[in-house]
């Protein structure tokens, strides 16, 4: 089964600078109408953390979802 | 191991930070903070120290020991925390105006004495907080708001100047690169020496909007672009260099550190000799 993972994000960190979208692999983030990263396709992330690392905000972080949660979504 | 306990070492009452939309210096400082977990540090036991610019607003973020101390001085006040505690890990962040334009020459004979400090330099290629003005390390035919017909200036190669004033561990990293930022940054905070880590950062606020490149993906882009491996690097020829620089770990050498030295050449003598 393909795992899942969940993005926290920190909408007062945010300042929409658009790096974790440009750097996603699997174009999973978006900006929304607030300006701020919000995640549009969370089911196609790969947990790269890419998005993590290179927020120069803090303000994004990846975390693999746990079993319960994994068939509570399915 | 990623960012779930980052802010456990940020005072975050502070956040946001100040730096613009997509400026590096926050990639840098978060690959710093991974780097001091990774070591199991303790953060009592930590100083972080910074000039002026905005590099020198990092310690106001941090949850540690920390200076914001004078333009190109912090080196000086760096030693001295070295001298009086050499328990604590010092870590000097600077910009590359802090370190080697304004700070130069307490660069260089920091370097010398090859005290136990790490120096993290953010180049970013200008001075991005007083408005734009070139650097000693703005690449040439690069525009910046005193060079409106592009900088005719070579530019500083810290790494070599660093290697050449006689520190015991270099290395040269970028923002696009986390890994091996990551693990470069790990080395230089464990190395017993003077250790000097070369960071290329963006800005493209002031860098960034009169070179073209006004988003923050195209400036880490160009830096990614110009970043060569030293195995890479060496196959090189001459024309293939131009305008690239070389990132990894240039030298890692075990000296005898200074504080040390200055315990057993002076204060020991002092205590015999009984002046």
């Amino acid at each position: 089964m393909k795992k899942k993972y969940k993005h926290k994000i920190f909408k007062n960190l945010c300042k929409g600078c658009s790096l974790c979208v440009h750097y996603c692999p699997k174009k999973v983030l978006e900006i929304g109408e607030d300006r701020k990263v919000f995640a549009a396709r969370p089911e196609d992330c790969i947990g790269c953390h890419l998005c993590e690392l290179r927020c120069p905000d803090f303000a994004i972080q990846v975390h693999a979802c746990s079993e319960e949660e994994k068939e509570y979504k399915s | 191991m990623y960012n779930e306990n980052i802010f456990n070492y940020l005072r975050t009452e502070k956040l946001p930070h100040i730096w613009c939309p997509g400026c590096a210096h926050g990639i840098i400082v978060g690959s710093m903070l991974r780097s001091i977990e990774k070591l199991k540090l303790d953060k009592n036991k930590i100083a972080v120290l910074s000039g002026i610019g905005c590099s020198g607003r990092t310690p106001g973020y941090l949850d540690m020991n920390t200076l914001h101390t004078t333009h190109g001085r912090s080196l000086t006040f760096a030693t001295g925390i070295k001298m009086a505690k050499p328990e604590l890990v010092v870590i000097d962040v600077m910009g590359d105006g802090d370190a080697v334009a304004i700070g130069g020459n307490h660069f260089i004979h920091a370097c010398r004495r090859n005290i136990d400090i790490t120096a993290i330099i953010f180049n970013n290629n200008i001075y991005g907080m007083t408005g734009g003005q070139y650097s000693p390390t703005t690449p040439q035919n690069y525009f910046a708001s005193t060079s409106p017909y592009g900088n005719m200036e070579p530019s500083f190669d810290i790494v070599k100047l660093a290697i050449g004033a006689g520190a015991s561990f270099v290395a040269r990293a970028d923002a696009f690169h986390i890994a091996l930022l990551d693990n470069v940054i790990e080395k230089a905070i464990s190395h017993k020496g003077f250790s000097v880590v070369e960071v290329m950062g963006t800005c493209p606020t002031q860098f960034g909007r009169r070179n073209k490149m006004k988003e923050p993906y195209q400036m880490l882009d160009f830096v990614a672009e110009r970043a060569v491996s030293i195995k890479k690097w060496e196959e090189m020829s001459e024309e293939e260099r131009n305008g690239k620089f070389p990132i990894g770990i240039f030298l890692n050498e075990n000296r005898e550190e200074y504080v040390e030295s200055y315990e057993k050449n002076v204060i020991l003598k002092a205590k015999r000799s009984n002046v």
